[in-house]
C-alpha cells in the first residue's frame, strides 16, 4: 500500500470512529425517541382498527365514516342510547349502535373508552403502566372491573410491552375531548 | 479489509448458532422465560412431607394476619416457607422483601372441603410466581389450575359459585412483579385487634412478629417494632377494625403507589396507622363518580353519615355486579357481618362529621 493510499485509509478510519462516537455520545439527529415512539403509535392505532369503535361513526356521503372531529373519544355522552331491543332466540347474539361505540350482548352494555389524555373523562391520569396492566390483564386500569367486549382483550394481551408504550404515547398526543362515557350496565341476571 | 469483514461475519455466525443453541436446548425445569416450571401437583410444591399427603412440613409455617381478607367465607389456613438461613428485610414495615426460594400458601375450603390452594413462589429479585392448585374429589391431592383459572368450582351460595382465579387475576391484586399481601408488621403484631372483623384465633404454632425476631427471621426492623407493636391508633373501637378491614380489603389497591385514578385517599397499612381518623374523615362526604342507586345524579359521595346505606362504599362492597363490585374481584358474595359493621361505624362515629362536609370536593 502507498503512502498516500494508508493515510486515505487512516483518514476514513478517523471519520468512521469520529461518527461513530458522535452517534454515540449525542441525541439522536432524527426524531426523538418520544417523537418516534408517537408515530409508532399512530400506525398500531391505524393497523389495529381502534378508530373503528373508540371514533364515533357518522353517515357521510358514502356511508358511514369515522366522525374524526371526535377521534378515539369514545360513546359521546350526550347519545344516550334506549333499551336495547331483545334478541330472544334469534341467532344474533348483539347489537351495535350506529355509532358503534355502544354494544349490547350477554355482557350487557358496553360503551367504549374515551382514549384521549383528558385528565377527567379520558387516559390523562393514566400512566403507561396503568395502560400496559389494563392491555395485560383485560381488567380497567389492571386491577378493576372486567374490560367488556367488543375490546378483543385476548389479543391485546399478546401485545408486547414495547408496543402497548408506543400506542399510550399516541394517545397521549391527541387533543384532549371532554367526554365522560357512560358507565356499562350489567346484564339483567346480575342486576 | 475482507479478512476484518469475513471475520466480523464469523462472529455473527457464530453468534447466531449460539443463540440458536441456546434456545433449541432449554434448561431442563424451566419455561422458555427462564422462570422455573411449576409444579404439576401440590404435592410437590413442598408443602407437605414426601410421601405423607395432607401433612404439612415442619419448616413450613402457618400463620393468621389479624385483619383477613374476605373470601366469600371460605375457611382458610395460610403457611410460609422461608429458605433456611434467609431473612426477610423489614426495614419498610408494610413492604417486606422476601429471600429469593420463599413460598407462599393458602388453602380455601367450603363446606368442610377443601377447594383450591393458591401458592406464591419468589423466584428471582423481584419476581413472583402465582399459581392456584384445584383439589380433586378424593381430597388427596390437588392439581395445577389451568393459566385461565376454573370457574364455577363450588356453590357458595344459591345460584354463585367461586371461580379458581386466572393468573392475570392473581397478577392483579398481587401486581407484576408480585408480591405477598397478608405478611407484614401490622397484620402479624402481638397487639392483635379483639374486633377484626373476621378476626381469627392465634393459634401457638402460628408465627408472629415475636417468633419471627426471636428466631432471627427478620432484619433492619425497627428496634421497638415489639416494646411498640404496630396497630391502627384511632380514636374508637369501631374506627380501629373498619380501618383495618379497609386496609386489608381495599389498601392494596387504593394505596400511593398511582396504579389506579380512582378519587379515594390511600387506605395502605402505613397511611392507615399513621393517621387513622383523618383517613376516615377524608371519606366523609368525598365526591365519587360512582352513581349510588336512588342518589341524585351527580351527588354520590364514599361515606354519607346522613344516609350510611346511600354511602358508595357501603354500595359497592354490597354489590356483586361485574360493573359496580368492590372489591372487583375474587369473590361472588358480598361480606354481610362488614356490612353491618361499618355501616355502623358511619353511623356512630362519623356521623358528627355530616355538617362540616356538607360541600363535597371535585369530582374525580
Amino acid at each position: 500500500m502507498t503512502r498516500t493510499g494508508r493515510t486515505t485509509l487512516l483518514a476514513a478510519a478517523a471519520v468512521m470512529t469520529a461518527a461513530i462516537v458522535t452517534e454515540i455520545g449525542a441525541e439522536p439527529k432524527a426524531a426523538p425517541t418520544g417523537a418516534r415512539s408517537v408515530e409508532r403509535g399512530a400506525y398500531l392505532v391505524r393497523i389495529m382498527g381502534c378508530n373503528h369503535c373508540h371514533t364515533p361513526y357518522k353517515m357521510g356521503p358514502n356511508g358511514p365514516e369515522p366522525d374524526m372531529s371526535r377521534q378515539l373519544s369514545g360513546h359521546p355522552a350526550e347519545l344516550a342510547m334506549p333499551k336495547a331491543p331483545a334478541l330472544g332466540d334469534s341467532p344474533w347474539a348483539w347489537i351495535a349502535a350506529g355509532t358503534n361505540t355502544a354494544f349490547a350482548g350477554p355482557w350487557g352494555v358496553s360503551f367504549t373508552a374515551n382514549l384521549t389524555p383528558d385528565p377527567e373523562t379520558g387516559l390523562g391520569k393514566w400512566t403507561p403502566e396503568t395502560f400496559i396492566a389494563t392491555m395485560k390483564t383485560g381488567r380497567h386500569e389492571g386491577k378493576g372491573r372486567p374490560v367488556l367486549p367488543p375490546m378483543p382483550v385476548e389479543n391485546l394481551a399478546h401485545l408486547s410491552d414495547s408496543d402497548i408504550r408506543d400506542l399510550f404515547a399516541y394517545l397521549q398526543s391527541l387533543t384532549p375531548i371532554r367526554n365522560r362515557v357512560p358507565a356499562p350496565v350489567d346484564p339483567p341476571e346480575a342486576q | 479489509m475482507r479478512l476484518a469483514l469475513r471475520g466480523i461475519a464469523g462472529t455473527l455466525a457464530l453468534l447466531s448458532l449460539a443463540t440458536a443453541d441456546a434456545t433449541s436446548r432449554r434448561t431442563p425445569g424451566l419455561r422458555a422465560d427462564g422462570d422455573p416450571e411449576l409444579p404439576a401437583r401440590l404435592s410437590e410444591t413442598g408443602l407437605y412431607e414426601p410421601e405423607r399427603p395432607g401433612v404439612v412440613r415442619a419448616e413450613n409455617r402457618a400463620f393468621s394476619p389479624q385483619y383477613p381478607l374476605w373470601s366469600d367465607g371460605a375457611l382458610k389456613r395460610r403457611w410460609i416457607h422461608l429458605p433456611p438461613g434467609t431473612r426477610i428485610d423489614a426495614s419498610r414495615p408494610d413492604d417486606w422483601d422476601f429471600p429469593v426460594g420463599t413460598r407462599f400458601w393458602k388453602q380455601f375450603s367450603f363446606g368442610g372441603r377443601k377447594v383450591e390452594t393458591r401458592m406464591l413462589w419468589k423466584v428471582a429479585k423481584a419476581r413472583w410466581l402465582a399459581a392456584s392448585y384445584a383439589w380433586n374429589d378424593d381430597q388427596t391431592d390437588a392439581v395445577l389450575a389451568p393459566e385461565a383459572g376454573v370457574r364455577g368450582v363450588v356453590e357458595v351460595a344459591p345460584g354463585r359459585r367461586h371461580s379458581i382465579p386466572s393468573r392475570a387475576d392473581c397478577a392483579a391484586c398481587h401486581g407484576t412483579p408480585g408480591r405477598p399481601l397478608g405478611f407484614a408488621a401490622l397484620q402479624l403484631s402481638p397487639d392483635r385487634d379483639p374486633n377484626a372483623i373476621h378476626g381469627e384465633p392465634l393459634s401457638s404454632e402460628m408465627l408472629t412478629l415475636e417468633t419471627l425476631l426471636r428466631e432471627g427471621r427478620l432484619e433492619g426492623a425497627p428496634p421497638t417494632l415489639l416494646s411498640d407493636p404496630p396497630r391502627i391508633r384511632a380514636s374508637s373501637p369501631r374506627t380501629r377494625a373498619a380501618l383495618g378491614y379497609l386496609a386489608a380489603n381495599c389498601g392494596g389497591c387504593h394505596n400511593k403507589s398511582g396504579e389506579i385514578s380512582a378519587n379515594v385517599p390511600s387506605l395502605a397499612y402505613a397511611d392507615v396507622m399513621a393517621g387513622a381518623d383523618a383517613v376516615a374523615e377524608s371519606l366523609v362526604g368525598r365526591a365519587t363518580r360512582f352513581q349510588v342507586p336512588g342518589v341524585p345524579e351527580g351527588a354520590s359521595v364514599v361515606v354519607d353519615p346522613r344516609a350510611p346505606a346511600q354511602s358508595a362504599l357501603l354500595a359497592r362492597m354490597r354489590s356483586r355486579r361485574p360493573s359496580s363490585q368492590m372489591p372487583p374481584l375474587g369473590t361472588v358474595l358480598g361480606d354481610p357481618q362488614a356490612l353491618e359493621a361499618l355501616a355502623e361505624w358511619i353511623d356512630k362515629d362519623l356521623a358528627h362529621q355530616a355538617t362540616a362536609s356538607a360541600a363535597p370536593p371535585p369530582p374525580n
